[in-house]
């Protein structure tokens, strides 16, 4: 049987804890919104994207010179796993999720015979990923510490991956990041970054004149893909944000109702405690005047 | 044939400018170009200057563009911009940092095309400078 100061003491801890949890929830709340918005507003230029990207596309004839970004090396050797977590923990299992997604396809590739390569985005992740696969991390980036994304950290993504890209090291190109769907659910999803995954649907749009381009289609071509893929990239990471909001604040509340639950367990049974003491002193002071 | 283009700007942040307009006047790599309605399909990229849009004949807004693509298609102007200001935003301080930054990158520019690149938002920056307040 705990004392009564012990009790007491666990009683005051869980409440400082309470007012921790509610209020990181209060913060997630408020930046989920605006991560919300963020992801919803940056779907525009997604769109228009893709779409431009397929006429463009369908409007190449297939040669040899094709870019890389587009056509891939050829060969299929060696994945570069890029893996989009948060910086910061207090979410629940979205990134141990996210991770666990991960690790099982790298265990098939590598079953497969294919050199792996990882590149992680984020704190937890980086964290996550060195203790069994430390060896193949060939680059963790992390995101500026400001509190708004801006397209500019997608960009830099983006060119080291382009750099790797024209180095050779890599021939395929795979993110994984976690899909908002809604504040309790969050969706691990993958994606292929490169060669660029083109929507052909949006290219045979009925009624679509062919287009004249200025200067021509290789050069325009040039000019989009590189775009592609920070635009690819970026929304990888304000979706990746808005579902690390939404996982906190749902991990936050849960835990918030906990600590409620438990505060009360604890003074039920501080109150039990402290009844029972009293009674027994008094116990004691009847007994003791009888006997006299 | 409508009688107003359709147009939209976005940047990969958000959408800035959805409306109907008369005219626009787009920066293209080769050259301006003017959009009215019923332009043929065109798909151009966009060096870095200022957009014009006109209701009307008059000019009625004016915006900066560091670069991007822009589509023509059925009295539609799509401009996918890098990054976009309204001109009237940028006040002298504004366009003084631009320019620093644009200058970098000239320093530091290896191929052609950056130097080109940084060659041309320096003129047009300047060019900006001198009018603005």
């Amino acid at each position: 049987m705990p004392s009564l100061k012990d009790l007491k003491k666990r009683i005051d801890s869980v409440k400082s804890t309470r007012k921790i949890t509610s209020a990181t929830k209060m913060v997630a709340a408020s930046k989920l919104r605006r991560a919300q918005e963020q992801a919803l507003s940056a779907r525009p230029f997604a769109e228009h994207m893709s779409r431009v990207m397929g006429q463009i596309a369908a409007g190449t004839p297939k040669t040899d010179d094709m870019p890389k970004l587009l056509a891939g090396t050829g060969k299929d050797d060696v994945v570069l796993v890029v893996i989009v977590t948060s910086d910061r923990g207090l979410c629940g299992a979205l990134n141990s999720n996210l991770m666990r997604n991960a690790r099982r396809r790298i265990a098939a590739l590598l079953g497969e015979g294919k050199t792996v390569k990882i590149m992680t985005i984020g704190k937890k992740g980086r964290d996550g990923m060195r203790r069994d696969h430390g060896s193949r991390i060939v680059h963790s980036a992390e995101l500026s510490a400001g509190k708004v994304l801006r397209f500019t950290d997608a960009q830099a993504v983006a060119e080291k991956l382009m750099a790797m890209m024209a180095a050779g090291e890599f021939d395929r190109c795979v993110i994984f990041y976690n899909t908002f769907k809604s504040v309790i659910s969050q969706v691990v999803t993958e994606q292929q970054l490169i060669p660029a995954m083109v929507d052909e649907g949006a290219a045979k749009q009925p009624g679509e004149a062919s287009y004249e381009a200025e200067p021509d289609e290789s050069e325009i071509l040039a000019e989009l893909l590189p775009r592609n893929l920070a635009v690819q990239v970026f929304r990888a990471l304000l979706e990746n944000n808005a579902s690390f909001q939404g996982a906190q604040m749902s991990a936050m509340d849960a835990a918030t109702r906990n600590a409620g639950e438990m505060i009360s367990r604890l003074t039920l049974s501080y109150n039990r405690a402290r009844q029972a003491a009293i009674t027994k002193e008094l116990i004691e002071i009847i007994s003791g005047a009888e006997a006299v | 044939m409508a009688d107003k283009v359709q147009f939209d700007l976005v940047s990969p942040e958000r959408q800035l400018r959805s409306e109907a307009v008369d005219m626009i006047v787009v920066p293209g790599t080769e050259g301006d170009f003017g959009v009215l309605p019923g332009h043929a399909p065109v798909i151009s990229t966009v060096r870095p200057g200022v957009l014009e849009i006109f209701q009307g004949t008059t000019v009625s807004d004016r915006i900066y563009i560091t670069g991007g693509i822009a589509e023509v298609s059925n009295d539609r102007c799509t401009v996918l911009a890098d990054e976009a200001v309204p001109v009237a935003d940028l006040d002298r301080a504004k366009l003084d940092v631009r320019i620093k930054a644009a200058e970098e990158r000239l320093a530091a520019s290896k191929t052609d095309g950056e130097q080109y690149t940084a060659n041309t938002t320096i003129a047009i920056l300047r060019e900006l400078l001198a009018t603005a307040r």
